[in-house]
């Protein structure tokens, strides 16, 4: 279990971690979900102690490790840029971490090659080594340098080079950001199989929030060197607890509809069925969730269509001017742009924000079924 | 006992920096000081005690009349050698940046014909030129002898000597200079000519003067200064071919400072020659660290 | 067409006087006395003879110089190497109080010619009884700023994150400096490596200022005594020794053209 308990982190007058809490389960998948610069990297060295935190502290199974150095730490890392020795062969790549941990100075020194018990130490690294690169499938690619492979062979390098020594922690800092996304999806299943068979605590760094959602058992949101929240996906797409965190997930952009400056809902959602608020609140809602219904309680003209195949993408213009973006069926059939159109929404699908704070609001869905 | 985390970064962060700190303490920055503050003392090497003599030293150098040769000659030999180097480097690098459009191979072996000076041990190569200006037997004067001229002793002949050799200077610093400007020609975008093609500047000199010379700037002020320090530093040939004679028409700075302060055992005077020589080098070089500035600026 | 037909011919001309010393050279080194001395003026020799050779390694050390000289580049250029690479390493990839003011001091050490320090070093050595040793020729080098600076910047742009990398595979800051970071940026050490060998092989001042002893003499220096010794009259065995001296910078420099031309290039980074 890794505790990071009210970690704050500054370089001069900028504040990249502010008071991070966070809590990994033994054997679980988290993932840092964040846009670019939030400080995702800034918390992974920290845990990793090759950076230290001004104040809090980081926890591995209780024990504060502010102590121990990266190394005793006993953590693999797979870099944003798989950090691979371009001069040293895929197979002394991925076996040096093995060689300095296990091998004495001299069984790595020339004299190993002729002592019989550093003879024996060295081949059974070298087995080691064979052994891990066939289970990511790279044995064919052992005595290559880094700058003949390619994106996702590097990965599966940097990967291997983590898992050869059995650290008690991984951490993975956006592994699959270079690759193509056909590679991409197939490695998310691979890295959360290598989770599942280790047993040990992944920490998974990124900024897609579909990769984080489809691999991670709980997800931290990081903005602005904040946990904007800490939850399962589940929780984060159903519930997400601001503004900003709504904005963030989720596969099509949110559409935010402000009410009214005295409070209240916008008018146009009045049918709907969600109890108004007294303050003034901005609405959340997703495009997948407002779809064509001919009773539907919200009223626009179709404005424009984007046809994606499993689905279509419908720009809406309500009366007031407001464009809400809505989904239908790949086979539904369109009118013709410009008619008409009724929208329905389910009352829990639509998320209540403060508008000042960006806080969400729990509106009681009380017995409001869909209206469609 | 172990150590904390916090100490041992700090104690292996002076087993990186420390030795080579200390090294450049004691071996550049004390001994500035040192011969700064002799500069201002009568001492000679060997004796007890000093007395501060102030400017004295200073005086002496520029106001005697064998003295001030130092000086003077120093600032005469770089006179020459700085612009005819920097100039036939640069014609010559031009000439080979256009031949190797053509004949890439060709090109790059008179590079290195033009570089080989460069490489050449230089007390090795004074001792050659010497017997090519040798004033009977030298190759230069049986040429002239055999057009029926009588060549002058180059290499003693109060008049000449000091041009002799920045010749010798010259030759030795053009392979520099000329692979320099390589460099910088080798960095300008081809397109720029197009540009200037479009613009009517369609001549080669039209073309050197709007597009290579504006876009060399940066190298020809390096190239300048680096050629400077070199002439204000010259000692090589000297000490080999005329040990500053005859009657001090080649003494030049660095040699003075060796003599003063090595054959005669005049520290204190000596260590004013070595200011006297830093300054002069400080200026230049000061100078190239704010170009390179603009330098990295400019990517 | 005529105007390319100039070029060339103005090029190769240049080229030529260039190597009219280097040429001459040859030449001499190969004629025996009674030709060199004779009126009439023959570029090649009457006859290929390495008598000159033979007599330039018998009648004096040359071999002793040459040794002398592998000696002081090789102590000099091991000692440059185990104090700058070190400190560029930390100056670029670990962050300590008192970094920026070690880099200031480079840059003004980088300012310095080492004749400025030549009369203080030439004392302190006098005190510590160190005159005519190899250690006097070495010790003033130890510390090459041109190569912290070089190195450094050959560093800095290095991914910090393959540092990280090995610290987490457990190498120690001492490992990662020769195991990682120098073979990482190879062509720096070369070009360093070059500059510094060929800088150290050339130089006559120091050797004249702090040996007095032939037997410490480098090959610069050793031609001198040479020259002096034989009075002139000794020519071809002379000329013999300096194409000797020469021969390893320049076959270097035909080998490893590009190389060394970056190293030395290099060099005009130093004051
Ligand atoms: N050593 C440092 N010194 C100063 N600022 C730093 C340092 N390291 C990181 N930062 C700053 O901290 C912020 C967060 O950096 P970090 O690398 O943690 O972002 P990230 O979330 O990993 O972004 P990305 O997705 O682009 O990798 C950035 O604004 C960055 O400029
Ligand atoms: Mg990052």
């Amino acid at each position: 279990m890794i505790e990071i308990d009210a970690v704050t982190r500054c370089f001069g007058e900028n504040t990249v971690l502010d008071n991070v809490s966070l809590v990994a389960e033994e054997g679980s998948f988290l993932a840092l979900l964040g846009p670019s610069g939030c400080g995702k990297s800034t918390l992974l060295r920290l845990i990793a102690g090759l950076d230290d935190p001004d104040a809090g502290c980081v926890r591995i199974k209780g024990r504060d490790i502010s102590g121990l150095s990266a190394v005793e730490r006993n953590v693999a890392m797979v870099f944003q840029s798989y950090a691979l020795y371009p001069h040293l062969s895929v197979a002394e790549n991925i076996g040096l971490p093995l060689a300095m941990r296990e091998l004495s100075r001299i069984d790595r020194s020339p004299l190993g090659r002729v002592f019989p018990a550093s003879r024996q130490r060295r081949s059974d690294t070298q087995a080691r080594v064979k052994k891990v690169a066939a289970s990511v499938g790279i044995s064919d690619l052992l005595d290559r340098k880094p700058g003949a492979l390619s994106g996702g062979q590097k990965q599966r390098v940097a990967l291997a080079r983590a898992l050869v020594r059995d650290p008690s922690v991984f951490l993975l800092d956006e592994p699959l950001s270079n690759l193509d996304a056909k590679l991409r999806v197939q490695m998310r299943a691979e890295i959360v199989a290598l989770n599942r068979a280790t047993g040990r605590t992944f920490i998974h760094v990124t900024h897609d929030q579909v990769e984080a959602m489809s691999m991670a058992d709980r997800v931290a949101v990081m903005l602005g060197g904040r946990v904007a929240q800490f939850g399962t996906p589940r929780e984060l797409y159903e519930t997400p607890s601001s503004r900003d965190v709504a904005a963030f997930v989720g596969t099509h952009p949110i559409t935010f509809v402000s009410g009214p400056k005295s409070g209240g809902l916008h008018p146009i959602f009045h049918g709907v069925g969600v109890p108004s608020p007294s303050g003034p609140v901005v609405i959340g809602i997703r495009p997948e969730h407002l779809t064509p219904a001919p009773q539907g309680p919200i009223t626009g003209r179709l404005h424009n269509i984007e046809y994606q195949g499993a689905e279509v993408l419908l720009d809406v213009i309500c009366d007031t001017g407001i464009t809400l973006r809505a989904t239908a069926t790949g086979d539904w059939q369109p009118p013709t742009p410009g008619s008409e159109i009724h929208l329905a929404c389910a009352p829990v699908h639509m998320h209540v924000f403060d508008a000042d704070s960006g806080a969400r609001l729990e509106a009681g869905h009380k017995g409001a079924a869909s209206c469609a | 006992m172990r150590l904390s985390r916090k100490s041992r970064s700090v104690l292996t962060d002076i087993w990186l920096v420390g030795p080579a700190t200390c090294a450049m303490i004691v071996l550049i920055f004390i001994p500035v000081i040192i011969v700064a503050l002799m500069s201002f003392t009568d001492y000679q090497f060997g004796a007890r005690s000093f007395n501060w003599v102030g400017w004295q030293n200073y005086i002496v150098m520029l106001t005697d009349p064998t003295a001030r040769h130092a000086v003077t000659n120093t600032l005469v030999y770089a006179a020459i050698v700085i612009p005819a180097s920097i100039f036939l480097g640069l014609i010559v690098a031009l000439g080979l940046h256009h031949l190797a459009l053509k004949t890439p191979r060709f090109a790059s072996g008179l590079r290195a014909a033009y570089f080989l000076p460069v490489a050449a041990t230089l007390v090795a190569m004074a001792v050659v030129w010497q017997m090519l200006l040798h004033p009977s037997l030298g190759l230069l004067n049986q040429l002239l002898a055999a057009m029926g001229q009588q060549g002058p002793a180059w290499l003693s002949d109060r008049g000449l000597v000091l041009y002799t050799l920045a010749v010798i200077g010259i030759w030795q610093s053009v392979g520099y200079n000329m692979v320099l400007f390589l460099a910088g020609l080798a960095a300008i975008p081809s397109d720029l000519y197009d540009a200037a093609e479009l613009d009517g500047a369609g001549s080669g000199w039209n073309r050197f003067w709007t597009v290579t010379w504006p876009m060399l700037g940066p190298t020809t002020l390096f190239v300048t200064v680096i050629t400077a320090t070199g002439a204000f530093r010259v000692f090589e040939t000297v000490a080999t071919l005329t040990k500053g004679g005859p009657a001090f028409a080649s003494d030049v700075l660095v040699y003075a400072m060796y003599r003063e302060g090595f054959v005669y055992f005049k520290a204190g005077y000596s260590s004013a020659l070595t200011i006297v020589f830093f300054l002069l080098v400080l200026l230049v070089t000061a100078l190239k660290f704010g170009i390179l500035e603009k330098k990295v600026h400019y990517k | 067409m005529t105007g390319r037909i100039i070029l060339v011919t103005a090029l190769i001309l240049g080229a030529f006087l260039m190597l009219v010393p280097f040429l001459w050279m040859l030449s001499l080194s190969f004629k025996d006395s009674a030709e060199i001395f004779s009126s009439t003026l023959d570029f090649f020799p009457a006859r290929l003879s390495l008598d000159n050779y033979i007599t330039a390694f018998t009648k004096v050390d040359l071999g002793r110089f040459l040794l002398n000289g592998v000696i002081v580049c090789a102590g000099i250029l091991v000692f440059q190497f185990l104090f700058s690479v070190p400190c560029a390493y930390a100056l670029t990839q670990r962050r300590f109080r008192g970094r920026q003011v070690i880099f200031g001091l480079v840059l003004a050490g980088l300012l310095v010619p080492f004749h400025v320090t030549a009369i203080p070093l030439f004392l302190a050595l006098a005190k510590l009884n160190l005159l005519d040793t190899y250690t006097a020729l070495i010790v003033p080098f130890v510390s090459s700023m041109f190569g912290i600076f070089l190195f450094r910047q050959a560093f800095a742009a290095l991914s910090p994150d393959l540092f990280d990398a090995a610290r987490l595979d457990g190498l120690s800051e001492t490992a990662i400096v020769w195991r990682i970071a120098l073979p990482l940026v190879l062509p720096a050490a070369t070009a360093f490596g070059i500059f510094s060998v060929v800088a150290h092989w050339n130089d006559l001042f120091w050797n004249l200022i702090v040996t007095s002893d032939p037997n410490l003499a480098t090959p610069p220096r050793g031609i001198l005594y040479f020259r002096d010794r034989e009075s002139g009259s000794d020519i071809g065995p002379l000329m013999a020794a300096t194409v000797i001296v020469i021969a390893p910078m320049i076959v270097g420099f035909l080998m490893a053209q590009r190389r060394f031309i970056q190293g030395l290039a290099a060099g005009g980074l130093k004051g």
